[in-house]
């Protein structure tokens, strides 16, 4: 019979030691390509692994990595020794730490091809499912977890079902990846496909840039899912294949594969959307919010912080002046990426608009690494969660790079023209 | 070691001021984000719920043996442990609910913290205080004082139940290789 892609992955993957059969409700033993754990939930892994084994902690170093994103560098002593926590344990083990000057650990990963298609990796951060976008099954996970993964190179996995999501028609060029993935929350919520897996198919997805496939398989965590798999295009294997020279192949979905559901969702029509306060899936179109006066923007995050999300926004604020009293905070995600928005004149141009600009790293999505909003603060975010208290005491709004631009020019919120 | 498989305790259910279960409770309502740096699960106790309205005063009111009813989608978000330890540190001993966030579900499984899905708890007449014992290998709930039925969860899968019998996937994973 035939199997979608997750199927697929972890068949391949399945562990020798135990008997797999990866049909949807069963439970294997997986191999892992890739573990690894951040600067948050790190320093428990190692506390984990110290307190639980005597010798033998890490099955195989060269395949386990620390990345330190969350709050870097460390601006509180707690953090501080965490990290070196977590730095002295790597020394003792042979493991690469990708460090405070690295950015983002899930785009690290996918940048410099540690994470290929067809890979699994698992790691300390709950949007690990974001390598979707380069056809890699990632999932986050918490420190008992990843211990059990430096340990074993293995973890355990209920096989997920899939829904097959068709995205039909092509919408205008005001709309952005990031309004189709609000679309997608609107119409699932938070929790209606809750633990299941979506492959995502259409004209849309095989045109979509890298940049804009990362965007949509970062939010499935706010749809309850499990990953998200945008169809597998020649734009994907190409920024896969910069990194080696082998031949790569792509994990695709049987014909005959069997789906939990198939839906259809038409994306011609789509207006700019946003998440109100405080759920991802309070989606609106942003036509009903204009106006609402704009306190703070955060561009960035690794739902919006790549090439095309800053280029997005400079194209809005090119020349043009950010209103006064509106903090605009930038966010490459990436020092790579951060180099060639420096490069090609992004930066200087979001800069002479007002931007802050800060160094690559999860920025607004951690604590206070970037500020937090103050009372009655409305703030507009480009990242993807808006929970209540989460970036402090203030309204965020999530939207998409364009809308946050045009917003900020504005001081209100504003639908991009 | 054989573990406990009837768990009985007084319970909590997590509703809002009206009386409705809250769902989509996420990680950063159950344990903030600016509190991630404590990796001591004894002192993550004091912050249970603490960015949760009206469950502020949640760690004053717990007692040991406690058990928490929850609505749908609880622990969305975050892959943070201490979402999980912190009630573990309260010494609640049992998490139910209509559903969980996937990374949360295997956080306490992980922990060996007993976590069942039971959907139509909501539906449910129970009152905070009430006395249910809950049989983790069946799913069977019942109410010690009273006949009333009470839907059934979904039993503790063999994963659960070895990892749960181990302790937690740490000390499985002493057995298994």
């Amino acid at each position: 019979m035939g199997k979608t892609v997750i199927e697929k992955i972890i068949t391949f993957h399945c562990s020798g030691d135990f008997n797999c059969e990866a049909t949807p409700g069963s439970v294997v033993w997986m191999d892992l390509d890739v573990r690894t754990a951040r600067d948050f939930g790190g320093p428990n892994v190692v506390k984990n692994l110290l307190e639980s084994y005597e010798s033998d902690r890490v099955a195989d170093p060269g395949k386990t990595f620390f990345t330190f994103d969350t709050v870097a560098p460390a601006n509180n002593i707690p953090y501080a020794q965490n990290q070196q926590i977590c730095r002295k344990f790597a020394a003792e083990n042979g493991i690469r730490v990708f460090d405070v000057n690295s950015g983002i650990g899930t785009h690290t990963l996918m940048e410099k091809g540690i994470v290929l298609p067809g890979y699994t990796a698992v790691g300390t951060d709950s949007h690990y499912n974001i390598l979707g976008a380069i056809n890699a099954f990632g999932q986050g996970m918490g420190d008992i977890d990843i211990a059990f993964a430096f340990k074993t190179g293995k973890t355990w996995l209920e096989v997920p079902s899939t829904v097959r999501v068709n995205l039909i028609g092509m919408p205008t060029e005001l709309v952005s990846p990031k309004d189709v993935v609000l679309r997608l929350l609107q119409e699932f919520g938070a929790s209606s496909l809750l633990g299941k897996t979506v492959e995502l198919y259409g004209d849309y997805v095989t045109e979509l840039s890298m940049d804009g496939r990362i965007t949509i398989a970062s939010m499935a965590t706010e749809m309850g899912l499990i990953t998200i798999f945008p169809e597998v295009s020649d734009r994907m294997m190409e920024f896969c294949k910069q990194h080696i020279n082998a031949n790569l192949e792509a994990v695709q979905a049987d014909e005959d594969a069997r789906y939990d559901s198939e839906y259809n969702i038409e994306i011609g029509n789509l207006k700019p959307l946003l998440a109100a306060p405080f759920h991802p899936h309070n989606v609106h179109e942003v036509s009903e919010y204009e106006g609402v006066k704009v306190d703070s923007v955060f561009l960035g995050s690794c739902t919006n912080g790549r090439i095309d999300d800053l280029e997005a926004a400079m194209e809005v604020l090119d020349g043009k002046r950010i209103k006064d009293g509106v903090m605009f905070k930038v966010v490459p995600s990436t020092r790579k990426i951060y180099q060639e928005a420096m490069e090609r004149g992004i930066l200087e141009k979001l800069f002479n608009a007002g931007a802050i600009i800060s160094h690559a790293a999860c920025a607004g999505c951690a604590s206070g690494q970037l500020g937090m909003t103050g009372e009655d603060e409305v703030q507009l975010s480009t990242a993807n969660r808006n929970f209540k208290g989460k970036q402090g005491k203030g309204k965020t709004f999530l939207v998409s790079p364009a809308t946050a631009a045009i917003s900020a020019l504005e001081g209100k919120i504003t639908v991009p023209v | 070691m054989n573990k406990q498989t009837k768990i009985t305790g007084k319970i909590w259910i997590i509703k809002d001021e009206n009386g409705c279960f809250v769902d989509d409770i996420d990680t950063d309502q159950i344990f903030h984000n600016k509190y991630l740096a404590i990796t001591d699960i004894e002192k993550m106790g004091e912050y249970a719920f603490s960015n949760l309205d009206g469950w502020e005063d949640f760690p004053d009111k717990v007692k040991e043996g406690d058990i928490l009813v929850v609505g749908a989608n609880f622990g969305a978000g975050s892959s943070r442990q201490q979402a999980v330890d912190c009630f573990t540190a309260l010494g609640v001993k049992l998490i139910i609910g209509e559903s969980f966030g996937a990374i949360y579900w295997r956080n306490a499984v992980n922990s060996g913290v007993p976590i069942l899905v039971c959907e139509g708890i909501k539906e449910t007449r129970l009152n905070d205080r009430d006395e249910i014992e809950v049989d983790l290998l069946s799913g069977e709930i019942v109410r010690v004082s009273g006949s009333d039925p009470l839907p059934c969860a979904k039993p503790f899968t063999k994963i659960q139940k070895d990892i749960y019998e181990s302790g937690s996937l740490l000390e499985y994973g002493k057995k298994v290789r």
